[in-house]
């Protein structure tokens, strides 16, 4: 599809091959009538496509984005540069963003992954962070076909081969599998990262004369117009679009990560912005970079540097081959940047510089290839308004919950213990080093990653969550309950919520329902982000995530930021010691629609969410974490899915301990997915502090034990098994499904 | 006492190394670079973990061309202490301070997770501060800390109790259980698991100290002698 020689205007406005880039008839009228005011020729075309993408643009999710509460006055910098950045004291900051690579992971689940990684890492460093920790949300179709197996392990393997390699501890994430990411599974990946106030990096090109210098990777045919594609929808005739996916390669960005960070560190006195190349590459760096700055920019392409011979202006400019910065320095001082790179074996040329006015000139082979108003690249892409519509499947819902009949609630709970999204994920986070750095003190597996502040006594807890199905059912709770979730595992942890970045996965939202779901689900997460003081400071989204026709779940990945002020309040899921008293913070009732439970006797999901109430889950919250600072707590874990009766496993399973429990809530009520509530146990001599601080919304279930043996008598009948054995069926599961 | 950790492009566990050093063992340690061609003032050397060049070829088949490791290699002969670890360990191997070769795991996968040791010779200026057959947990993090040894080189280690660290549940499929030896003359160590990750309570094990604290203890007796 590259191959083809380049049209003249005419050719291509008649042709409307620009169709194909992405661009509709209305749009490139719109560049030719008004932006321009003439034919825009192949090159420029081909900008204007990456620029006006909706990976790049965001034109069909602006409207919903500005609903996001991104206030507060620990947000030092909101959405719109590479990353968030949120004040943690002690003029220091955290920084950090996620990003979905869920496209080119359906292709080249390897390379997609690693490259999706990549990229978060740069928009972290680029902000002048060190990055210290990353996690990743995966969505997969049910373990069961040998496809789905190979998506698994080539993603869980690109991951850890990113990570490991440079040397950033992956320490947490979520992994669930459902038929509805069959054939469109989500790959998030976040990064967080960690500065001092003083060297917060912004991606501009100010001042007339600066040069912009191109460091990193050499430019090759690889991810051409990727931001296209990555905003188009699959189907089954257009399969293999693998020219659009990147490679990646982790030790060029190593290299360039230290480079880059030295560059902030010790030459701040002539570094006027940096910037990554990510989507839609050197155009998009440049172009925002100028932007943002309110200045010109001119670029001369033949002193980029070419893993390729005969690259058009067009290749160069929308290449998204990986690992490459764009710095912008002042005139004078290039040398001084040039030594820094040079260290590292890297290339780094001044490819042009800043310019008066507002035009965007590209040069390539002594002629101008292109000439437009930066503005209109970076910031004049059109804005939908798109048309929303309840849809048909909310109308048809039954108000009635699902009514589980539990005969054999031990076998019940063994067979939720195996059920992939509940099973032990050990055999994937295995394969990524999480303790690199040596900051992990809370390791994958826990309701949150803990990372520790070195030579201060502060920690950062970090999470990732969404449940798709909450959102099936209802998008506005659903978005609420997905905030609610992440904060939740942040205060489990010991952590006060900071902030929020998210990956929007979603249908093609010109469809009126596939909208109703991204606007009601943003709605829902917009209230809950205000009640919990969790601003959104960064994020990205992923429209189209359809398969002939079909749309994901809704699926607004959170990812959450916490700080533990005092090390000492780090909490872990696991009981520590027999003789512990056990407590169920938060009411039960019988909700069961979307629950695993109706997914793993039914097979799918039905019927109107249960309800929630945002006010009772933040007053739980500020209630476990109250209980945790005054050091009453000996481990507290979030009750999410397979319910209350799979977190008690779960608490028993990290040290060994068994429990012995009695509560009168039918045993059915045990796999209810009510919301707002933790399970805590607390050390003998804590019992009575507790109890007053926590009446009357903790229940007391009973001990912890010595005993290989989990043991409930509930209202109706027991569970009653080997921790030993549950532990093994709920280890085993996944690495057997996985053979 | 003090350090040089070399810094190979690519090395991702350097600094974790110094912090060990300087944080909680309170002594002096260096990052010098892989272009560094002398090893002068320093009282022992720690190749750190990583993917030195990016481990593309065999891990640590690159690194040993680097000018560092010939100051390595006449900082050994002269008997001085070398430790490898992880990645350190491989570009011994490579470089022909260590015998065997480090493949890439059983499972053919990066394993991350911790990892029970016995000691199997307390012998050691690495290893004295533990009881004998002590067992201990270090983390282990790596795709290719699989030891391979012919029978012969076995036999030999084995006679001159030059296996000091062994796996007790063999995570990566390492002949005769190894995870870390030392060479004939007692000077240079390589060792897969990962000590300067164990050296602070709050990540989760304090059972690496004891290495370190071997090396500090045998220095100073050598300077007092």
């Amino acid at each position: 599809m590259l191959k083809q020689t380049e049209l003249t205007p005419t050719q291509l406005r008649d042709s409307k091959a620009y169709r194909e880039w992405g661009l509709t008839d209305a749009e490139y009228q719109l560049l030719t009538d008004d932006v321009l005011g003439r034919l825009p020729n192949y090159t420029e075309a081909g900008l204007f496509s990456g620029m006006w993408s909706e990976h790049c643009s965001y034109k069909n999710s602006k409207p919903v984005l500005k609903k996001f509460w991104t206030q507060g006055e620990q947000v030092l910098e909101g959405p719109g540069e590479g990353a968030g950045i949120i004040d943690i004291g002690d003029g220091q900051a955290v920084v950090f963003k996620a990003e979905s690579h869920n496209h080119p992971s359906a292709v080249e689940p390897y390379e997609g992954a690693a490259t999706g990684v990549g990229g978060i890492i740069r928009d972290i460093f680029s902000m002048g962070a060190r990055p210290i920790a990353l996690l990743d949300s995966l969505r997969f179709g049910e373990p069961n076909d040998a496809h789905t197996k190979y998506l698994i392990s080539q993603v869980v393997a690109g991951i850890g081969g990113y990570g490991n390699c440079i040397g950033i501890p992956t320490i947490g994430g979520d992994t669930v599998f459902d038929a509805s990411y069959q054939k469109n599974p989500l790959v998030n990946a976040m990064c967080v990262g960690i500065l001092n106030q003083k060297d917060i990096q912004k991606g501009q090109a100010t001042g007339i004369g600066n040069s912009v210098i191109y460091v990193g990777a050499k430019t090759g045919r690889d991810g051409i117009n990727g931001a296209s594609f990555a905003s188009a929808e699959f189907n089954d005739q257009k399969d293999t679009q693998r020219s659009a996916v990147q490679v990646g390669d982790p030790f060029m960005e190593k290299l360039l990560m230290e480079a880059c960070l030295e560059v902030i560190h010790d030459h701040r006195d002539v570094l006027i912005g940096i910037q990554d190349m990510g989507a839609a590459g050197l155009v998009s760096s440049s172009a925002e970079m100028a932007s943002k700055a309110g200045s010109g920019l001119e670029l001369n392409l033949d002193l980029v540097p070419q893993r390729e011979t005969g690259m058009t202006p067009f290749e160069l400019m929308l290449s998204e081959s990986q690992e490459r910065m764009l710095l912008c320095v002042k005139a004078g001082a290039e040398a001084e940047i040039y030594q820094v790179f040079e260290k590292y074996g890297l290339d780094a040329v001044t490819i042009g510089k800043v310019t008066a006015g507002h035009q965007y000139q590209l040069f390539h082979h002594g002629k101008l290839v292109a000439d437009v108003p930066v503005d209109a690249l970076a910031t004049k892409a059109p804005v939908y308004q798109r048309e929303k519509k309840r849809p048909t499947r909310l109308n048809q819902q039954s108000h009635h919950q699902f009514m589980p009949r539990i005969v054999d609630a031990t076998g019940t709970l063994k067979k939720m213990l195996q059920q992939p999204t509940i099973a032990s994920k050990k055999s994937l986070y295995e394969t990524y080093d999480s303790q690199v750095q040596t900051n992990t003190v809370v390791k994958p597996g826990s309701d949150a990653g803990v990372i520790r502040i070195r030579h201060t006594d502060k920690a950062l807890a970090v999470t990732t969550d969404v449940n798709g199905r909450y959102l099936y059912l209802n998008p506005r709770v659903g978005g609420e309950i997905a905030v609610a979730e992440a904060a939740r595992n942040i205060v489990a942890s010991g952590g006060l919520p900071l902030g929020i970045t998210d990956c929007l996965n979603y249908g093609n939202p010109e469809k009126p329902e596939q909208f109703y779901d991204l606007d009601e689900s943003a709605m829902g997460i917009a209230r809950a982000c205000q009640l919990f003081n969790t601003p959104v400071i960064s994020g990205n989204v992923s429209l189209n995530n359809e398969s002939n026709g079909e749309a994901i779940y809704p699926t607004p990945m959170i990812g959450m930021v916490g700080l533990i002020k005092h090390q000492k309040d780090i909490t872990t899921q696991d009981f520590k010691h027999a003789g512990d008293a056990v407590y169920v913070l938060g009411d039960t009732g019988a909700d069961f629609n979307g629950s695993e439970l109706q997914k793993m006797l039914t097979g799918t999901i039905a019927g109107e969410l249960f309800d929630f109430d945002l006010v009772t889950e933040n007053q739980n919250q500020r209630l476990l974490l109250r209980a945790i600072q005054k050091g009453l707590v000996a481990s507290a874990h979030d009750v999410s899915e397979g319910g209350l009766i799979t977190t008690i496993a779960e608490s028993c399973f990290g040290n060994g301990f068994g429990v012995a429990l009695k509560s009168s809530l039918p045993a059915a009520e045990f796999f209810a997915e009510t919301q707002s509530r933790f399970v805590i146990s607390v050390t003998p001599e804590n019992r009575a502090n507790f109890e007053s601080l926590m009446e009357p919304y903790a229940t007391y279930l009973g001990q912890t034990t010595a005993d290989d043996r989990l043991f409930v008598q509930t209202g109706d009948q027991n569970f009653d098994l080997p921790v030993s054995f549950a532990k093994q069926l709920w280890e085993g599961a996944l690495p057997c499904l996985l053979k | 006492m003090k350090f040089a950790v070399p810094v190979f492009p690519g090395s991702n566990c350097d600094h974790d190394m110094v912090n060990a050093l300087r944080d909680v063992l309170k002594m002096e340690a260096d990052l010098v670079a892989a272009s560094t061609t002398t090893l002068d003032g320093y009282d022992a050397v720690i190749l750190p973990g990583g993917f030195s060049y990016g481990d593309y070829l065999r891990s640590g088949a690159i690194a040993r061309f680097a000018p560092v490791m010939d100051a390595v290699k006449a900082f050994a002969n002269a008997g001085k202490p070398v430790m490898g670890i992880c990645n350190g360990f491989q570009i011994l191997t490579e470089a022909g301070l260590l015998p065997g070769a480090l493949q890439a795991n059983r499972s053919s996968k990066f394993i991350c997770k911790t990892s029970d040791l016995v000691v199997k010779n307390n012998q050691t200026r690495f290893s004295s501060a533990y009881a004998a057959q002590a067992h201990i947990q270090l983390p282990i993090a790596h795709g290719e800390g699989n030891y391979y040894c012919d029978a012969a080189t076995l036999a030999d280690l084995k006679a001159h109790h030059q296996i000091v660290f062994e796996y007790v549940d063999n995570p990566n499929g390492s002949t005769a259980n190894i995870a870390g030896i030392i060479n004939r003359a007692g000077n240079v160590l390589g060792m897969m698991p990962h000590p300067e990750r164990a050296v602070e309570t709050i990540l989760g094990s304090t059972d690496g100290l004891g290495i370190f604290e071997s090396l500090i203890t045998s220095q100073k007796e050598a300077t007092h002698a």
